[in-house]
């Protein structure tokens, strides 16, 4: 009797979502046979911006365009392209705004840069007063 | 480190959180652009083919949008509530003389169908792409939007979101630059 | 009625806070002034007030008092008791209530046990606590009232956003909030000391053990937070990089460094300078963190009550106390004298190392963060996330985590690594023995190859500051100082081996069907309906065998909410002492298969013990730091000196002075 309601609310509650009932792209949640490209896949994914969710990759999101997306990742690794070109292709689309991994670019330097700069810092305050003292 | 360097790094510091802050009110005071912008605009139209979506229209290949006449591109979704809302702006579109194609977004030909039957259906082709593969490569990040076209098949122009009134003037500006 | 209660309550504890900042000022600059008699009394209570104000909250969302706004809009009258109750927190009004109630509580604590420092330090701290505390009580009464009505009634409330009615929401933000807030102390007792020119050993032995507290609070809540994102997101992630995350490990970070820089200062009369910049910067990170989850103004998973107005009025407060305070400090820096000077070998040499080290994973996490922000400004949206934060902190750690294994067998003031010699070879073998067998054996990355080297010897390492002495005349701060490194150890273990050796399993099931995963065997014996009192869901019975071994049962689910409608997962926890396996269901397949999600992840669960550890180790030294104070109180009393274990400490390595010649000595 208890699954019965549990089925009938669960029939009620379903269309309140706008969600497709379409099934997932194939390989939305389906892993690559050959388990070197799936690495890299999983790899990759990590390091991609769902679009549709709030600061989540594609790897950890279960919005329906997350799917698509892991989709593309994998039949295109799959295809013999690397992840650095399917991270290429999908910035020529979305802006590097798609990518958790930022590319040293005009705008992107100063992210490098600074740490640099501060690692350069505190070297030299840490080397001058090791030769200060001894 | 010697005082007067103290003192200065320390008004630095000063400096740095004061511009800090003023890019915190900067930001506050900017309506915040929660979407993505295609990255596309100005380029061509990736090479695709679709099968139709419904009998009632032949499907949409990348070719068909580079025949001359500029166009508008409308990716939709029957189960898309904004989709539904900006339909009789479409139909103003359509009676404008816009040339209205359509791809749809992981849907079933049936919802499609219906959809269509009760939304009306101003498009000469409607495209069926179940694994957001056209949408991913045009830069869309959801549904529904709308991309203006040029006869070239380069796109020239993006609309995020449902299309409401004060919209479709601008549309169709985008429309006539595109044809020129 | 009990609303009123807990408002007016509220607006008292304001007035209180008024008269404190009042007796303060007059206080601070002359020790003999009456008025500051007030300040501790009213310090007191307005602690007792903040809170009975805080339980009329939990009271009406414990009633479910729609009348009350917040609870229509927050709470539902089906939903279960404990999440009922953490409702009162688990949004922006009531967040902020809890916020300064958690300070007024810290000020009213400080304000009845504290006796040592000098009157007017300890005046200007209390003034500065109720100032700090004035602006939030504006910001709550004037913007953020949670006790505001609503009329008409509504039926029943909105409920409670589904990711967050766990046991782990319960629990996190409250362990979080008293550790961002509880820095206010450091803050207050920092620019206490700078305004009253008292920046001494002394003061950073008040400070030392309020910050300790604020601090294990933050390690815990931090921890919490992401063994709570972990379950509850269902994709096996337990850190992300996220805004908020980042919010929450900022003023950790500087915390850490504060204790640390608060022992050398507490020690040897060094780091004056760079301690109160801690204790200026640890709370300003607090509200800075604050400031982006309540602004909107950076994309979150975990953005709630967003609302730029708001985050106008924090951002206003952000500019008076940080900027006031970084103005006070760039004014007054000029009259602290420097410090004790140091050899870089020594146990000061180490510390600053560490701080240096720190402050440096601090500011990139804040630039990191804060980025996307700045080129939103020009009109280019970025994301930064862990492909950048990974390889640019572990500059900064790997360094970081070698001088903490060797830094505590240094001595103070000036050492020679020749006299530490064979535990030097010996955590060094460990680690170069830990890297080649792991570079040869296991395919591993980088850095999870150089995380797994360096948790093995830095947990070799973090028991080594026990050898030769005494167990039992080991003093406790000692043993803490133990635990909390080995506890570092072991977190590090527990996320290089996750990323090293996870498996992961993504399937479509027929009911039968037993899937493979790593050296697990998991069965998908039945999947049905299940209801609870405010959602319905899919549960997959399944039955796990590890290596063959006795079945373990373990039930995920596919929820979905209906007040407000909303669906999470949630996951099956198989754990074992060498790691966890995960299971998540998804949906049904058109054929009739279910999508299921496993993971087998080997020593994860190691990552939340380690932070158990540190902030165990924190315990333990705050508690030998209470009880050596306690008895150092009972000395006096009886009227015999006694010193504090710091200088004992200092004390046992004085040989150091002459050997060091009658040039260093002098200094």
């Amino acid at each position: 009797m208890r699954w019965l309601v549990a089925l009938l609310l669960l029939a009620l509650a379903a269309p309140v979502t706008a969600q497709d009932t379409m099934p997932p792209a194939p390989y939305a949640y389906t892993q690559l046979e050959d388990p070197a490209q799936e690495e890299q896949a999983r790899e990759l994914m990590h390091t991609l911006r769902c679009l549709k969710c709030q600061s989540q990759s594609i790897a950890d999101s279960d919005a329906p365009m997350a799917g698509d997306m892991r989709h593309q990742v994998r039949t295109r690794i799959a295809a013999g392209e690397s992840p650095d070109e399917i991270r290429e292709w999908l910035i020529s689309r979305y802006g590097d705004y798609v990518s958790y991994e930022p590319q040293i670019s005009s705008t992107t330097w100063p992210l490098f840069v600074i740490p640099l700069i501060v690692l350069l810092l505190a070297g030299t305050v840490l080397l001058r007063r090791m030769r200060r003292k001894s | 480190m010697n005082l007067t360097r103290l003192r200065y790094t320390l008004w630095g510091i000063v400096g740095l959180a004061a511009a800090l802050f003023g890019l915190f009110a900067y930001q506050l005071s900017q309506p915040k652009d929660e979407f993505v912008h295609s990255a596309m605009i100005g380029e061509p139209m990736p090479a695709f083919d679709l099968p139709p979506a419904v009998e009632s229209r032949p499907g949409l290949s990348s070719a068909d949008l580079a025949d001359g006449t500029p166009k508008l591109l409308n990716v939709f979704a029957s189960w898309c509530i904004p989709c539904a809302a900006e339909a009789p702006q479409l139909e103003a579109l359509e009676r404008a003389g816009a040339n209205i194609v359509a791809v749809a977004i992981r849907d079933r030909p049936a919802d499609v169908n219906r959809f269509l039957a009760i939304y009306g259906n101003p498009f000469t082709r409607i495209g069926r792409d179940d694994i957001s593969e056209v949408q991913l490569s045009i830069g869309s990040s959801g549904v529904p939007e709308t991309f203006v076209i040029d006869g070239d098949g380069v796109i020239t122009y993006q609309h995020i979101g449902d299309i409401r009134e004060e919209h479709v003037p601008i549309l169709l500006e985008e429309l006539r630059k595109a044809g020129s | 009625m009990i609303a009123e209660i807990g408002l007016a309550a509220l607006w008292l504890s304001a007035a209180l806070a008024v008269l404190q900042l009042v007796g303060g000022f007059f206080g601070a600059r002359d020790e003999t002034n009456e008025l500051r008699a007030l300040v501790r009394p009213a310090a007191v209570l307005q602690a007792v007030l903040c809170v009975i104000s805080f339980l009329c909250l939990v009271w009406v969302f414990y009633v479910t008092d729609l009348s009350v706004k917040l609870v229509a809009n927050n709470s539902h009258s089906m939903k279960p008791l404990a999440f009922k109750l953490s409702g009162a927190w688990a949004n922006h009004e009531g967040s902020m209530l809890l916020w300064i109630t958690v300070m007024a509580a810290a000020g009213g604590l400080i304000a009845f046990i504290e006796r040592r420092l000098p009157e007017r330090a300890m005046m200007a701290t209390l003034g500065t606590q109720a100032f700090v505390g004035i602006g939030f009580y504006l910001f709550i009464l004037l913007a953020s009232n949670p006790f505001e009505r609503l009329s008409p009634v509504p039926a029943d409330g909105n409920g409670l956003n589904p990711l967050l009615q766990d046991m782990g929401v319960s629990f996190h933000p409250p362990t979080l909030y008293i550790g961002y807030v509880g820095l206010s102390v450091a803050f207050s007792f920092a620019l206490g000391a700078l305004l009253t020119r008292n920046v001494t050993p002394e003061f950073a032995r008040v400070m030392r053990p309020w910050v300790l507290g604020a601090w294990i609070f933050l390690t815990i809540g931090i921890a919490a937070g992401s063994y709570w994102a972990y379950y509850e997101l269902g994709w096996g992630g337990w850190w992300f990089w996220d805004p908020v995350e980042n919010a929450s490990l900022m003023p950790w970070l500087a915390a850490t460094a504060l204790l640390h820089s608060a022992s050398v200062l507490a020690a040897r009369d060094a780091l004056r300078t760079w301690t109160i910049m801690l204790g200026v910067v640890a709370f300003s990170m607090s509200m800075v963190g604050t400031f982006l989850v309540r602004s909107g103004i950076l994309t979150s998973v975990h953005a709630f009550a967003v609302d730029p107005e708001r985050g106008s009025f924090i951002l206003a407060l952000l500019a008076l106390y940080i900027g006031g305070a970084l103005v006070v400090f760039a004014m007054r820096a000029s009259t602290i004298a420097e410090g004790q000077r140091f050899s870089i070998t020594s146990r000061e040499g180490a510390l600053v190392v560490n701080n240096v080290a720190l402050s440096a994973i601090l500011g990139i996490v804040l630039l990191g963060t804060l980025y996307p922000l700045l080129t939103e400004a020009f009109d280019v949206r970025v994301s930064v996330g862990p492909p950048y934060f990974n390889p640019v902190s572990a500059i900064f750690l790997v360094p970081m985590l070698l001088v903490l294994a060797v830094g505590p067998l240094l001595r103070w003031r000036r050492d020679s690594l020749a006299r530490i010699k064979w535990p030097v070879i010996v955590i060094v073998v460990a680690i170069l023995v830990v890297l080649i067998a792991a570079a040869l054996f296991a395919e591993m990355s980088i850095l999870p190859l150089l995380g797994i080297a360096l948790a093995a010897g830095v947990g070799i390492a973090s028991f080594m500051p026990l050898r030769g002495r005494s167990l039992r005349r080991t003093p406790l701060a000692i043993w803490g100082m133990c635990i909390a490194h080995f506890g570092v150890a072991v977190s590090l273990f527990g996320m290089a081996a996750d990323s090293a050796f996870q498996q992961e399993r993504l399937v479509a099931a027929n009911v039968g069907d037993t899937i493979e995963i790593g050296p697990w065997e998991a069965t998908l014996q039945s999947i049905s309906p299940v209801a609870g009192p405010n959602w319905t869901a899919m549960q997959a019975d399944m039955f796990y065998s590890y290596e063959g071994g006795p079945l373990m049962e373990g039930h995920p689910q596919a929820r979905s909410f209906w007040a407000p409608p909303g669906e999470t997962s949630e996951v099956a926890l198989i754990t074992r002492w060498n790691g966890q396996l995960y299971a998540a269901v998804g949906n049904m397949a058109e054929d009739g298969r279910w999508q299921l999600r496993l993971w087998w992840k080997p020593f994860v669960t190691w990552i939340w013990y380690g932070g158990l550890l540190i902030a165990l180790g924190g315990v333990i030294a705050l508690v030998g730091r209470v009880v050596s104070d306690l008895r150092r109180r009972e000395a006096e009393a009886r009227g015999e000196a006694r010193p504090y274990p710091d200088e004992v400490e200092y004390a046992d390595y004085d040989e150091v002075r002459s050997i060091a010649g009658p040039e260093e000595a002098k200094s």
